[in-house]
């Protein structure tokens, strides 16, 4: 027995400094896209500082627990061997051993210790932005995004999913968008999530950023993108009919472009909506929307 | 055998005799065997919708685009229906109801359940409830998960009585598991048979006291959470309405006070009937009992301090995402112990390889398969990533679909023989577990991937990147799916074939008192109490 708690600790030891050598670095070259690829069995790639820290996390947990999971089925299988009744007919009739019990009560306690040391971390790390270059609000809405940039002339705008019928080479089905949420590559953003009419949730797995948008709060988190491209996510808390069809795309460009592209939003998005959003309602089933919600009629 | 004329002097001798028609029988039953076996059968008709609807939504998601449900609002009705009827319907009738009606009191040798009547009424709740819940199928149904959440869960969002009736059906089905636990917890503490001291409890009663103690605590504020839901809905008030001074979040925060001690309450029964057939099978007592016993009590207790783990990116406070972080992890302790405490118990034994045997085993390894990739969710650092994504559906379905349901697949071969005299053909019993193992894992584990990549739950549609593993999932589901009616034709050939169950079939490792009377056992149980040494 104790030979064999010697190897469970090896091999989560293994595991441990596996994990830690295996930070993946964000190769900065080129477009970006943060999506999720065919057969994909892993996080998705990180794009941020954020999601690189989940990653590095991630990594130490995921060895951490095949490993638990590896040395069980090993002593599951041993068990089925050795003390089938072919095998070991007369049966021991133990049933205590002070030693043990004590070991697999500590040892666990020590494990999660080890986890939860850079997990306390990586939360406090995610929770806000210290220097925050740029403050974003988002706002998810029965069934699309709204985002406004208040130190940017405080324009807004709706940000609408390109039904499949419509599609260009390309774009993605079910993720792509009219108008993605734009950023400058490097700049720390923060996010203000507010609800509007029922729970959403902001969520960009590449960037490694989630919050709910909720009725009535104003919720607080921020993002990074180390580089340039465009990284999708979905709306990732149920929120009636379209919840499946209501994808998020971040655009990361370079500062000039993005400062090019402001000066063309504030008059582009001058009265608050994508031009010619009603039409998409119809094209996405959602008509619905100008009944349930009279401040989308009165911003017409 | 006396003569009739002598039964009432003689009445002990003749149990059967006093078995009451069909009609009083079954439908005002008093019996904890006979209700068991109606809990059991509901719980099986239930399963065939809960089957069906997750057999619809796998063919839904086995390829991208919309091809079977007409929008996402019927599909959303179709998760929380699968959702509300797999918990409510299912796993809490068959293991607590069913298996706990029929062993609590023949382990502690007890006659019968405290409150016969009680246990009656206990049942009888839970058939209108489930019929409400049905019904709200064809009036709107019930588009907003199992979770209920406001502002979706309000009249503005969901219209119409579906989302009505599915409330009042929770709240029956509240007010039964509520009787029943005040009925379990007074059987428990009070009628054991002499010399059955706390400590020497077999372990499935421990797991049943400590099941019967969370729901006694959780189902309340179930019941006032969605009593406010109502009144939001239907009678202006604004509990949790921001525009009316309400809280939103309160919900979940009251949602989850019940929901999180609601997943010990389906898998600690499930424990208990593992231990069993551990011990039983290996021919060995169980490993460190009364830290077996303890660990499911420290589980009961830790589980309800760790409630807002489901709600790490709801805007809770970090500090208050680090106390519930440490909390959540601090449960994978005592699950530990049982996990290592299970093995132990096999070790050294004389395994034999019977059907219970299998599930067990199957439950030992797959439980811990959904325990580790829980401790990876508690960490709400990664948790930012993995809420509400396929991660979080394969985690749960590891510890309840395939954990839960494994242990009430392993208690129902362990005990068929006993509760209706006849023994399950074993080459059948066999097939049916190696084909809802393939199946279940074919099933959940590819979602693991899924989740990583991002792909969010309750979703008819999804990118075209995640129809490889969606494919390899729904295939697993059909193998998942036969797997289910290969059990109903064991079930039916066990009782086709008769072949008649000794009272103890297992031998020497089944040590508890089901094994000391008849297959199927009297009328009333123990004429005269046992007496434990």
């Amino acid at each position: 027995m104790r030979r064999i708690l010697s190897i469970a600790l090896a091999l989560m030891l293994m595991a441990g400094t596996g994990a830690m050598a295996q930070s993946p670095p964000p190769a900065p070259t080129g477009e970006a896209i943060g999506a999720p690829v065919p057969w994909g069995i892993d996080l998705q790639d990180p794009m941020g500082p954020v999601k690189v820290a989940i990653h590095d996390f991630n990594s130490l947990v995921l060895w951490i627990i095949i490993a638990i999971t590896v040395f069980v089925a090993i002593l599951l299988a041993w068990v089925m061997w050795r003390y089938s009744a072919a095998r070991n007919p007369v049966p021991s009739r133990t049933s205590h051993h002070s030693l043990l019990e004590v070991a697999w009560t500590v040892i666990p306690v020590l494990i999660l210790l080890v986890i939860a040391i850079p997990s306390f971390r990586l939360i406090y790390y995610e929770d806000r932005a210290r220097d925050a270059d740029l403050t974003i609000n988002v706002q998810g809405r029965q069934w699309y995004w709204h985002y406004a940039y208040p130190d940017n002339g405080n324009f807004a705008f709706d940000s609408y999913p390109i039904p499949e019928n419509e599609l260009r080479p390309g774009q993605l089905r079910n993720l792509s968008v009219d108008n993605p949420l734009v950023i400058p590559v490097g700049a720390t953003i923060r996010v203000l999530t507010t609800g509007h009419d029922v729970i959403h949730s902001f969520f960009v797995p590449s960037l490694g950023v989630q919050k709910y948008t909720i009725p009535g709060r104003t919720m607080e988190t921020w993002m990074r993108a180390d580089r340039e491209g465009t990284f999708y996510g979905q709306c990732n808390q149920i929120c009636g009919n379209n919840h499946w069809f209501m994808p998020i795309a971040v655009r990361a460009v370079p500062r000039a472009e993005f400062d090019a592209w402001v000066a063309e939003a504030r008059t582009k998005f001058a009265d608050g909506g994508a031009p010619g959003w009603p039409e998409r309602d119809r094209t996405t089933n959602v008509a619905a929307i100008s009944n349930t919600d009279p401040s989308a009629e009165a911003r017409r | 055998m006396a003569h009739p004329a002598h039964d009432t002097d003689h009445g002990h001798d003749a149990h059967h005799d006093h078995a009451p028609g069909f009609l009083s029988r079954w439908f005002f039953s008093t019996n904890h065997k006979d209700i068991g076996s109606l809990y059991i059968i509901f719980a099986v008709v239930a399963a065939f919708v809960g089957v069906a609807l997750s057999m619809l939504m796998r063919l839904e998601l086995q390829s991208p685009g919309m091809q079977f449900f007409a929008d996402g609002q019927m599909w959303n009705v179709a998760v929380t229906a699968h959702g509300i009827l797999m918990v409510f319907y299912v796993v809490m009738p068959a293991l607590i109801g069913g298996f706990g009606n029929w062993f609590v009191p023949i382990m502690i040798g007890a006659p019968d359940m405290a409150f016969p009547r009680l246990n009656n009424i206990s049942f009888w709740l839970l058939v209108p409830a489930f019929m409400l819940t049905i019904g709200s199928l064809f009036v709107g149904g019930t588009g907003t998960g199992w979770t209920l959440y406001p502002p979706l869960s309000d009249s503005q969002y969901q219209g119409g009585p579906g989302l009505d009736m599915a409330l009042f059906g929770l709240h029956l089905a509240g007010a039964s598991s509520i009787l029943g636990a005040a009925n379990f917890i007074t059987t428990i503490f009070n009628m054991r048979a002499p010399g059955m001291t706390l400590h020497k409890m077999p372990l499935f009663v421990w797991g049943m006291l400590v099941t019967a103690f969370l729901l006694l605590l959780s189902v309340p504020v179930l019941g006032g959470a969605i009593t406010m839901l109502i009144t939001d809905r239907n009678f202006g008030t604004a509990f949790f309405k921001p525009e009316g001074g309400g809280d939103p979040v309160l919900f979940q925060h009251l949602f989850w006070f019940f929901g999180h001690p609601e997943v010990y309450i389906m898998i600690l029964p499930a424990f208990g009937i593992v231990s069993h057939v551990l011990s039983t099978f290996s021919r060995k007592p169980i490993f460190g009992y009364l830290g077996m016993a303890y660990a499911m009590v420290a589980i009961g207790v830790v589980g309800f301090v760790v409630w807002a783990h489901h709600m790490f990116t709801s805007g809770i406070s970090v500090d208050t995402r680090a106390y519930f972080m440490a909390a959540t992890m601090i449960i994978a302790v005592p699950t530990g112990i049982k996990i290592f405490s299970w093995i132990a118990t096999m070790w050294g034994g004389s395994l034999s390889f019977k059907t219970p045997m299998l599930f067990a085993i199957g439950f030992v390894f797959l439980f811990t398969v959904g325990g580790v990739t829980g401790v990876k969710l508690a960490n709400a650092g990664v948790d930012v990533i993995l809420h509400n994504t396929y991660y979080v559906i394969a985690h749960f379905h590891y510890v309840l679909s395939l954990g839960a349901v494994f242990g009430i697949y392993a208690g129902f071969y362990y005990w068929i023989g006993k509760m209706s005299g006849y023994q399950y053909p074993e080459r059948w019993g066999q097939i049916h577990f190696w084909l809802t193992f393939i199946g279940v894992n074919l099933t959940f584990f590819p979602m693991h991937f899924l989740g990583a990549q991002g792909m969010p739950r309750r979703y008819p549609d999804y990118p075209d990147a995640f129809a490889g593993w969606n494919m390899v999932a729904s295939v697993g589901a059909y193998i998942s799916g036969i797997s289910f009616l290969v059990f109903i034709y064991v079930v039916a050939l066990t009782f086709l074939r008769k072949q008649k169950a000794e009272a103890n079939p297992w031998g020497e490792g089944a040590t508890t008192l089901e094994w000391q009377v008849s297959s199927p056992p009297p009328f009333h149980t123990f004429e005269e109490l046992p007496r434990i040494r």
